[in-house]
């Protein structure tokens, strides 16, 4: 979270609407540990990493879901069946996030 | 605080300013449940008030949820908790997501030498707070380690002292002096502390002749054991930058007690 506060600021005094989205659980290997945090803007700019890499880009459009809809919510992203195109973890673990508006 | 917010001060203003103040507190939020989205800071300690500010809708949720968050803060773990709507045990119908931010884990480098530079970087790079000390002022000045968060002038020991009762078992004092005259009463003091790591830096041949001053002083075989002298994994460095890669890679791997052999040679998951 720390570093993605500075970003969060620029893009407020610009009066963007912002989400967030932390990781807050693992099963399994993953990357990151909890409390890792994502910022997106509503216009797409990101802040952040919430994986290596392997689900940020469907965080990005989950996170412009929660802006359009001003909601809050659990996203889990399994193990990505490579054949399938699935978005998911590579490592094979299963990493839930919380993704929220940032009206707090 | 009671609980509340101060007045037009968001939850993340308030964690801003702890964040640049760098202390330590638990961010709770719901992030399953009736109440979700609602948070509340928790702070080590109940000094002030209930020990925290903001409020997840429910007084006694609030008063079991911020006690057991204080407990995550002190082993510095971030996870969920379920709760029932009062803050019953054994019931899911809550769950709260505790993200605990705790103090930069301090890095004490004994010795304004070439190493140190590069020392200083690495440890920003890896978030310690850093600290310089040498008892020559030519040599320790914050020009020459302007990414230290301290420089001190003063002889180690005496720094050492000073920090003893904030040095835990996260920290690491590295003396990179090797200098009888500083070393020793340096490594002397921090072994009285709780540090995690003692390096301390010298050829084979500084480190016998350290080691046999260290016991002529009454420093004792087991209490010598603790040192990891000479400094650094064994990943033939040469250059001070090279050197405190593996410097800071022993202080990693003594903190999670890996082996520091190649991953392709070992087995096994590769995290705990």
């Amino acid at each position: 979270m720390k570093e993605i506060v500075k970003d969060i600021r620029r893009w407020q005094k610009q009066e963007k609407k912002i989400a967030v989205a932390r990781v807050i659980d693992l099963d399994g290997s993953g990357p990151r540990l909890p409390g890792a945090a994502m910022a997106v803007t509503e216009e797409g700019e990101v802040s952040g990493s919430v994986s290596g890499g392997c689900v940020e880009g469907a965080v990005v459009l989950e996170a412009l879901e929660v802006i359009k809809n001003n909601t809050r919510h659990i996203v889990s992203f399994g193990y990505s069946d490579e054949e399938a195109f699935s978005v998911g973890l590579t490592c094979g673990g299963t990493v839930h996030l919380f993704i929220e508006p940032l009206d707090w | 605080m009671n609980g509340k917010p101060k007045k037009d001060i968001s939850i993340f203003d308030r964690m801003e300013r702890l964040l640049e103040k760098e202390e330590s507190f638990a961010l709770v939020t719901v992030v399953k449940g009736p109440p979700v989205g609602k948070k509340m800071i928790v702070f080590p300690d109940e000094k002030s008030g209930d020990g925290f500010e903001g409020s997840l809708g429910n007084r006694s949720l609030d008063r079991v949820v911020s006690r057991d968050a204080r407990g995550e803060l002190a082993a510095g773990r971030s996870g969920v908790r379920n709760y029932g709507e009062s803050g019953e045990a054994r019931e899911e119908t809550i769950q709260v997501f505790v993200e605990s931010f705790i103090k930069p884990p301090q890095l004490l480098i004994v010795g304004a030498v070439d190493f140190t530079a590069a020392l200083v970087k690495i440890g920003k790079v890896l978030g310690f707070r850093v600290i310089v000390c040498d008892a020559r002022e030519v040599f320790a000045t914050t020009q020459r380690f302007p990414l230290a968060d301290e420089v001190i002038v003063e002889w180690p020991n005496k720094v050492i002292e000073e920090l003893g009762q904030t040095l835990g078992p996260r920290d690491a004092v590295c003396i990179l002096t090797h200098d009888a005259k500083f070393d020793v009463p340096a490594v002397v003091s921090a072994l009285t502390t709780e540090v995690g790591y003692i390096g301390v830096m010298g050829s084979r041949k500084t480190h016998e002749d350290r080691t046999n001053r260290l016991n002529e002083v009454g420093v004792t075989v087991k209490e010598i054991e603790r040192l990891r002298s000479p400094i650094g994994l064994d990943i033939g460095s040469r250059t001070p930058e090279e050197t405190a890669i593996s410097i800071v890679a022993e202080i990693i791997a003594l903190r999670t007690g890996r082996s520091s052999t190649s991953l392709s040679e070992t087995h096994g998951p590769i995290h705990d």
